[in-house]
């Protein structure tokens, strides 16, 4: 990365800029006119104070208050459900507050509509990057303030040069401004939703889970990144689950429980232990859970498993009441080997066998009466229909079983999603509740839930704590490890080092869609699982 | 928050009764007493057995094809060739007359047409993958030039006695077999899509098609089924218009579609899929019957009705969105 720390770049008049009338990039020093040394109080930038909002039967934030001071990088942290995400919609203009103030730069402001957020200066960079695939780099980047000919047309050729100067400036030179964003990847939509917050000039910058869905290096960059945004005297919330990812790069913290603000401070007073216990109003001593595993013969064995694009030669047996790791970089193949063991994607050759016995899996339903269930990655997309209610969604697969001769049993569906449910501790007003409403990790129990309920005998978890959080993540784990005491086998594929080593049994290494490597784990390290996905020599 | 014991949930807060209460279906209930008040009001003539029991037919052979469109639109789907197979298989029927078909035969083809239609539009859109408003608008011309091709502007006529009960017999009294047809099909419907895992898994696919193929529905299998059955209805709308018209032209049945598609709507079916229910199509069923009925008695014109109709459809369409809208905004 070159060097982009401290070179404002010219902006071009855009209404954003206007209206706030002061281009804070440069006179970086409004807020406050004296230099601050590190640990000095300042004046906030934002501050809400008094924030409540409810929703039908749930309170969602009740008087809770914030400050996000220029230049700093402030935590936000709590479990799924603390109210978080009904923060950010708040300060992004998609939630009208029921009670309570916001004041940005000492003044009194209202965000109505998402563009008045926008007007005051507030951008989002979200988990999942809600930018426009269709459209190039250039278009995401100014869209909504592109530069105008003397006759009001868009300027195009101007605002791929601006572009082309943002992103420079991010030292992202090596997106090109015209090719469509849906051409790249997930750390350079970041890169280019950062753009396009500098674009704005943008004063808060509101980053939602950016890491979740990056490798280790493109952290690094995005770390970079934020560090010129502080240079920049940017005020920065910061939402992660990963603790070591907030003391990095963090200032403060504000700690969420329950839609309570219960703490907040300077980050260098304090402790992760003491970060936890705020959070979820108790001390975890251990994440990962304790077991003696019981492993059986052989229960799933693939063999020479390929696709014509996606992988090749694929083989390993997974052994009853074992959990297998799958680790790899994003783009090694993994979910597409697990989507073709569940029946979801054609494979061109190789063998599945279950119990001795092949099964060629045509559909999901194939692979679900065989007793194989697969818990998609991407939860929205693939793992709850939303719109229907939560007993509705823990059934789905389970149909033949809730139903006698094709006529439903609710009051058998019911039970099935009770006991379910309440096994993994759902937060949930009722199970006639749209999945819809529920915070993502609990509309991730009622995935696990619903699966669950097919009582299968191998379950296949795509990234079961991905944007989760660590209370949760433990909830999950702990339940992992009484599935396979009762006897399940599960595939975990997992991205997270800490969560491989911890979990797994024996751990496979893909590769560029092959096996690299299938190790107990014994003495295994991060380090040497990197190597091996890598393809780094030892 | 604190995670030592598990929380009962319960199965559901709101009451079944005080969500009746505050239904759609209440709605259409209301505005369909309204509308026949007025009409008894309007017309001297309307408040009569004889009356009521005709007013039924202007409903009874569409709404027949509406139960299963409603569930073909709750996955997400839709089927605008309905009146076409109409045409087509209608014409068919008559082809079967001039070979001097009986009766039995003469059903058995225009049920047979219809599905065999509904199953032709269902293999373009699973197997292609093409999106069902394309095929089915292609299919629409299709079907209708067939029968065009075959008729050219003459009409088959000369339907047997036997052939007439479908379409113009009483069970009894005033309760026409039309109208026995469509209570019956409506109550079939509603179980099907209401309480069966069938009907289960029409709502799931029309609300995330994608999460329900992970969870192992057969999705491209349900999509046919339901597209068979939008055939299947239709053909049995045609041997019902064929019997009660007497005779075959090309241009039967011209438009149909469109009044089907506008009482699914008006029965809250969600135009995007995902939601609706078969009461709420057998009310809109009753509401479309009842208005265009009242009009007839009013002299009103026909191209005053498809005006009335067309308007109503953009009504239907737009209310709930703006209601939903005001409602986001109060909240």
């Amino acid at each position: 990365m070159s060097s982009p720390l401290a070179l404002p770049f010219q902006t071009g008049g855009h209404p954003a800029a206007d209206s706030t009338g002061s281009s804070h990039m440069i006179h970086t020093s409004v807020e406050s006119p004296k230099p601050l040394p590190a640990g000095g109080e300042i004046t906030p930038l934002l501050t809400l104070s008094g924030i409540s909002k409810n929703f039908p039967g749930v309170r969602a934030l009740s008087g809770v208050s914030l400050s996000l001071y220029p230049g700093q990088v402030t935590a936000l942290i709590g479990e799924n459900g603390a109210g978080k995400s009904t923060l950010v919609k708040i300060l992004t203009g998609i939630y009208q507050p029921d009670e309570g103030e916001i004041r940005i730069g000492g003044q009194p402001a209202k965000l109505p509509t998402a563009h008045a957020a926008f007007e005051q200066g507030i951008t989002a960079i979200h988990q999942e990057t809600v930018l426009f695939d269709h459209l190039t780099v250039a278009e995401n980047i100014f869209l909504g303030h592109a530069p105008r000919t003397r006759f009001g047309m868009i300027d195009w050729r101007t605002m791929r040069a601006n572009a082309k100067e943002v992103l420079e400036t991010l030292g992202a030179g090596h997106i090109d401004a015209d090719a469509p964003l849906s051409d790249l990847g997930i750390a350079n939509k970041h890169l280019v939703a950062i753009a396009r917050a500098m674009s704005i000039d943008a004063r808060i910058v509101i980053m939602d889970e950016p890491t979740a869905a990056l490798s280790a290096k493109e952290i690094e960059e995005l770390f970079l990144l934020i560090e010129f945004l502080k240079s920049q005297k940017k005020a920065i919330l910061f939402i992660s689950h990963k603790f070591d990812e907030i003391f990095r790069i963090a200032d403060r913290y504000t700690v969420f429980r329950d839609g309570q603000m219960v703490g907040e401070g300077r980050l260098a007073g304090t402790t992760q232990n003491a970060l936890v216990r705020m959070m979820v109003g108790r001390a975890v001593d251990h994440i990962f859970p304790e077991r003696q595993p019981k492993i059986g013969g052989p229960l799933l064995a693939v063999s020479g498993l390929s696709h014509p694009t996606e992988f090749d030669d694929i083989s390993f047996e997974l052994r009853q009441g074992e959990i297998l790791g799958f680790y790899g970089l994003v783009g090694a193949g993994r979910s597409e080997v697990m989507q073709a063991i569940a029946g979801m994607t054609r494979t061109s050759r190789g063998t599945i066998m279950l119990r001795g016995q092949e099964i060629a899996p045509r559909s999901a339903a194939d692979a679900i009466s065989a007793g194989i269930v697969y818990v998609p990655e991407e939860r929205g997309r693939q793992g709850v229909v939303i719109g229907m209610p939560i007993f509705q969604n823990v059934s789905l697969p389970s149909l033949k079983r809730t139903s006698k001769s094709g006529v439903l049993r609710l009051a058998e569906e019911f039970r099935l999603a009770r006991t379910y449910t309440e096994r993994l501790d759902l937060r949930a007003s009722s199970l006639s509740q749209d999945v819809g409403t529920l915070s993502g990790g609990n509309q991730q129990k009622v995935v696990i839930a619903k699966w669950l309920a097919t009582k299968p005998k191998v379950i296949i978890l795509d990234e079961p704590t991905k944007g989760i959080d660590i209370g949760s993540k433990a909830a999950v784990h702990g339940f992992m490890a009484e599935l396979v005491a009762e006897g399940l086998s599960v595939i975990m594929v997992s991205s997270e080092l800490p969560e491989i080593l911890g979990m797994s049994d024996r751990v496979v290494v893909m590769r560029e869609g092959r096996i690299a490597a299938i190790r107990e784990n014994d003495g295994l390290d991060a380090e040497m699982l990197v190597r091996l996905a890598a393809g780094i020599a030892q | 928050m604190t995670t030592d014991t598990a929380r009962h949930i319960p199965d559901r807060l709101d009451s079944p009764f005080r969500s009746a209460v505050f239904s759609w279906e209440m709605l259409l209930v209301l505005v369909a007493i309204a509308i026949f008040v007025i009409n008894s009001i309007a017309s001297p003539y309307f408040l009569n057995a004889w009356s009521l029991s005709d007013l039924t037919f202007n409903f009874t052979e569409k709404g027949l094809i509406a139960l299963a469109m409603a569930m073909l639109i709750i996955a997400g789907e839709i089927d605008l060739s309905v009146a076409a197979i109409i045409a087509l298989a209608s014409t068919l029927m008559g082809m079967a007359l001039q070979a001097e078909a009986d009766t039995p035969t003469l059903v058995l083809i225009g049920v047979g047409v219809g599905l065999l239609c509904g199953a032709f539009n269902g293999v373009l859109v699973t197997r292609l993958g093409l999106p069902s408003i394309v095929v089915t608008i292609g299919t629409m011309s299709l079907f209708r030039g067939v029968a065009y091709i075959i008729l050219g502007d003459q009409a088959y006529k000369g339907y047997p006695e036997s052939f007439a009960f479908f379409g113009q017999g009483y069970v009894g009294w005033v309760i026409s077999f039309e109208l026995v047809l469509f209570l019956v099909a409506a109550l079939v419907f509603w179980f099907l899509l209401h309480r069966t895992s069938f009907g289960r898994t029409v709502f799931a696919i029309g609300n995330n098609p994608i999460a329900a193929a992970f969870s192992g529905v057969r999705v491209e299998r349900v999509k046919f089924i339901l597209f068979c059955l939008t055939g299947l209805m239709s053909g049995i709308a045609a041997v019902l218009i064929t019997s009660r018209l007497g005779s075959t032209r090309p241009s039967i049945a011209q438009g149909y579609e469109l009044e089907v598609i506008t009482m699914v709507v008006l029965g809250g079916v969600n135009i995007l899929g995902g939601a609706g229910s078969i009461l709420g199509v057998v009310l809109a069923a009753v509401i479309m019957g009842l208005v265009t009925f009242g009009l007839g008695l009013m002299n009103v014109p026909g191209i005053v009705m498809s005006i009335f109709i067309g308007l109503l459809l953009i009504v239907v369409i737009a209310l709930p969105i703006i209601w939903n809208r005001l409602r986001e905004r109060s909240a």
